[in-house]
């Protein structure tokens, strides 16, 4: 009653989900490369992009899991295709 | 066939189908519970039938016996209950998903249903206790090990084309829960998001009923009996409210609603 620490179901629950971020990316075959297809799509349409050189990453840290990508622009479009 | 899974092991996988064919049984359904754990064979203690097996799941793949109907155990106490044991004495390679898939086959015209105790892990026991089921029963407690297990295996199950298992949450600790200790029935619906078939909460009796050789679903003062009396009443198309196990009787009312909007 008097803890000033979260309860640690909390906790539980916050590791769970970071955990299972990882674990879904991982064992789910395909997802980070359809992933990368619609991201290529979705972008290509503004900018040019080197394609081989995208880096697409899952990244997790004590306290956030991210998705990380880093996309080298060729040069802006001028204009939506 | 209704396989039981949980990835992890020690959650409770045996007992549940100990208690869901004792209890499907008191209900008149003609239940025959195969122990798909070769090597570690348990059930067959759980429900105090350790003595009289001849044959087991090996013999009758390998046809040591002449037909599946000479392995199978008549139950003391049910007449319309079976036990099919694993072998102690092999490993899980011992038979195939081929000859799992014909055992099942030979067995589905006879009995109303037809349950699998899946050993632990994904490996070759897992292939071969999921190979002839057509539903699956996903085995948890609200531990942070269990609960990832049970989502990997939600995962693998998908894969074997077994899209909408349910799960049992189960050795709940009201108590804990109160005081946040424990994540709660909302916590694990959320991660795992798969339909709940039932909350069995901690009980004692289930040590006791395992140490007697007779599933707690037949003892009427179990709070255990009483959950896997409703999870049975639900498997046959009842709806029973969820048992409160906070004290907080709006709680599940909202979780029942929240499954119903689905």
């Amino acid at each position: 009653m008097f803890r000033d620490e979260t309860p640690s179901k909390n906790q539980a629950v916050e590791r769970l989900r970071l955990i299972l971020v990882h674990d879904r990316a991982k064992v789910s075959t395909g997802l980070l490369e359809q992933l990368r297809g619609e991201i290529i799509n979705a972008i290509s349409k503004y900018v040019e992009i080197e394609e081989e050189n995208i880096e697409i990453e899952l990244n997790a840290t004590e306290s956030k899991a991210e998705l990380v990508a880093n996309i080298p622009v060729v040069k802006v479009r001028r204009a939506v295709e | 066939m209704i396989v039981v899974t949980s990835g992890k092991g020690g959650v409770g996988k045996t007992t549940t189908v100990a208690n869901i064919g004792t209890g499907l049984a008191l209900r008149h359904k003609k239940v025959v519970m195969i122990d798909a754990d070769i090597g570690l064979r348990n059930l067959d203690v759980v429900m105090g039938l350790e003595n009289r097996i001849i044959y087991d799941l090996v013999d009758v793949a390998e046809k040591t016996c002449r037909s599946v109907h000479k392995a199978l155990i008549k139950d003391k106490r049910l007449s319309n209950l079976f036990l099919l044991p694993a072998a102690q004495t092999r490993n899980k390679d011992a038979i195939s998903p081929e000859q799992m898939v014909a055992i099942v086959d030979e067995l589905k015209e006879e009995f109303d249903y037809i349950l699998v105790d899946c050993p632990a892990g994904i490996e070759r026991g897992f292939d071969n206790a999921v190979a002839a089921a057509t539903e699956a029963i996903v085995v948890t407690t609200p531990e942070v090990s269990a609960v990832r297990d049970a989502d990997r295996i939600i995962g693998l199950l998908q894969d074997k084309e077994i899209y909408d298992p349910v799960l049992i949450l189960n050795r709940l600790r009201p108590d804990m829960v109160r005081k946040g200790d424990m994540m709660d029935v909302d916590d694990i619906n959320d991660i795992l998001a798969i339909k709940l078939l039932g909350i069995v909460p901690d009980d004692e009796e289930i040590i006791i009923s395992t140490n007697k050789g007779e599933p707690a679903v037949l003892n009427n003062h179990s709070k255990a009996g009483e959950a896997f009396r409703n999870i049975v009443r639900r498997m046959e198309g009842e709806e029973v409210p969820f048992m409160s196990v906070n004290g907080e009787p709006g709680l599940f009312g909202r979780f029942l609603k929240l499954l119903n909007g689905k």
